[in-house]
């Protein structure tokens, strides 16, 4: 078939299309993600029953809040990398604001304790759980958004992949905050920050492949 | 902004809420911007006009299928030189060529020149159509080659109107798949 026999082809009764489609899709998809991760937390690990006490309650929300700024800043970016051209003029710097914010404030959190609690403010009791749990977690909500941003044509694979695992980490890790009993800053830098960090190399890693269309 | 960018905008726009001829339009004008990119780009690579054919078609399926992906709110020629390219880069890759050999080029280069010397390409679509499951078949034939109507197709194989245009939907995104496949060498 010649070229001018295919345009001829495609443009016949043309049907309109939905421009809505990939911000309802790719939105429906972080819903299912969210609540996915939470369902897969609730029901595998359990959620945490002392928050009632204040100290406790102002850990879990600063946690929620860690993971939901990262959700948001990240889902924004996702959503315009999703289509083809999505990746231009576009620098991620706002990306890396949550963890610098986390960072700075597990750094005055350190720098206001005796140098003997470091070690225990850094590796809380569960730091090994956190390090499994978020990134497995993360697989089902990484799937679900694989699925909706590959029907949006990425054409820069590698970064939109790394945002996929960044929303999908930071839902894992809003999902994790419901069970981890670990109050301190520096926990959560590192163990929450750096799991969300280790979803996003797999998702640039295996996205290439995932996301081609 | 150009004047082309203008111009092709608005029949995209046009083309998205359902105006054939607009449509039309686009895919002419983008064929020949397509031609002039890939004839350019394939040069350096040692391959030929029949291969830019090729992915002139590749890319005009592509910028049909996910014509949707357009946001109006962006310009038009970083979304078609982002397809363009993908397809390229997808294609060197296929022919086991690397990526790190495709110059980043700016997305203007896209309408930069025109060529509207069509060759023979490699594929023929019309048999790729024929390997495509039977409803796919039926309906991109019925619709898209032979000109009939979604309603004059959907009495013809005793389908519903939605099962036809599903079907020209999926089979046009499968028949990309059996494009990629076929241009490997």
């Amino acid at each position: 078939m010649k070229t001018d026999e295919l345009v001829t082809a495609l443009s016949r009764h043309l049907e309109p299309v939905d421009r809505g489609l990939i911000r309802r899709t790719v939105g429906f998809a972080l819903a299912v993600a969210i609540v996915g991760a939470l369902c897969v937390a609730a029901l595998w690990l359990g959620v945490r029953t002392d928050f009632v006490t204040a100290h406790a309650a102002a850990f879990l929300i600063a946690k929620l809040a860690f993971a939901v700024t990262v959700i948001g800043v990240a889902s924004v970016y996702l959503m315009r990398l999703s289509r083809p051209g999505g990746e231009l003029g576009m620098p991620s710097f706002w990306a890396f604001v949550p963890f610098a914010a986390i960072i700075l404030l597990a750094a005055a959190s350190l720098g206001s304790a005796p140098s003997s609690h470091w070690n225990r403010m850094i590796l809380g009791d569960e730091w090994l759980e956190c390090l499994l749990s978020i990134p497995v977690i993360a697989i089902v909500p990484f799937a679900v958004l694989v699925w909706a941003v590959r029907k949006a044509a990425p054409t820069n694979l590698v970064r939109t992949g790394a945002f996929t695992g960044l929303v999908a980490g930071g839902t894992s890790a809003l999902a994790y905050a419901l069970h981890c009993t670990d109050d301190s800053l520096p926990f959560i830098a590192a163990w929450y920050g750096g799991t969300i960090l280790l979803c996003t190399i797999a998702g640039a890693v295996l996205a290439p492949r995932l996301l081609r269309w | 902004m150009t004047t082309s960018e203008r111009e092709l905008k608005a029949l995209m726009l046009a083309g998205q809420g359902g105006d054939a001829a607009a449509h039309r339009r686009l895919l002419e004008r983008l064929s020949q911007h397509l031609r002039a990119y890939y004839k350019r780009k394939l040069a350096s690579f040692g391959k030929g006009a029949m291969e830019a054919e090729d992915l002139v078609q590749e890319a005009l399926l592509a910028i049909h299928i996910q014509r949707h992906s357009y946001d109006p709110a962006e310009l038009l020629t970083p979304w078609v030189h982002a397809i363009a390219r993908y397809k390229l880069i997808d294609f060197l890759r296929r022919s086991r060529t690397s990526r790190a050999d495709v110059p980043i080029d700016e997305a203007d280069d896209i309408m930069a020149n025109d060529d509207h010397v069509a060759t023979e390409n490699s594929y023929d679509i019309r048999r790729l159509i024929e390997k495509l499951p039977r409803n796919m078949q039926y309906a991109i034939g019925a619709v898209k080659l032979e000109g009939l109507s979604v309603a004059e197709a959907a009495r013809r194989y005793q389908l519903s109107e939605p099962a036809i245009k599903v079907s020209i939907h999926r089979g046009l995104k499968a028949l990309a798949n059996l494009i990629a496949k076929e241009v490997k060498t």
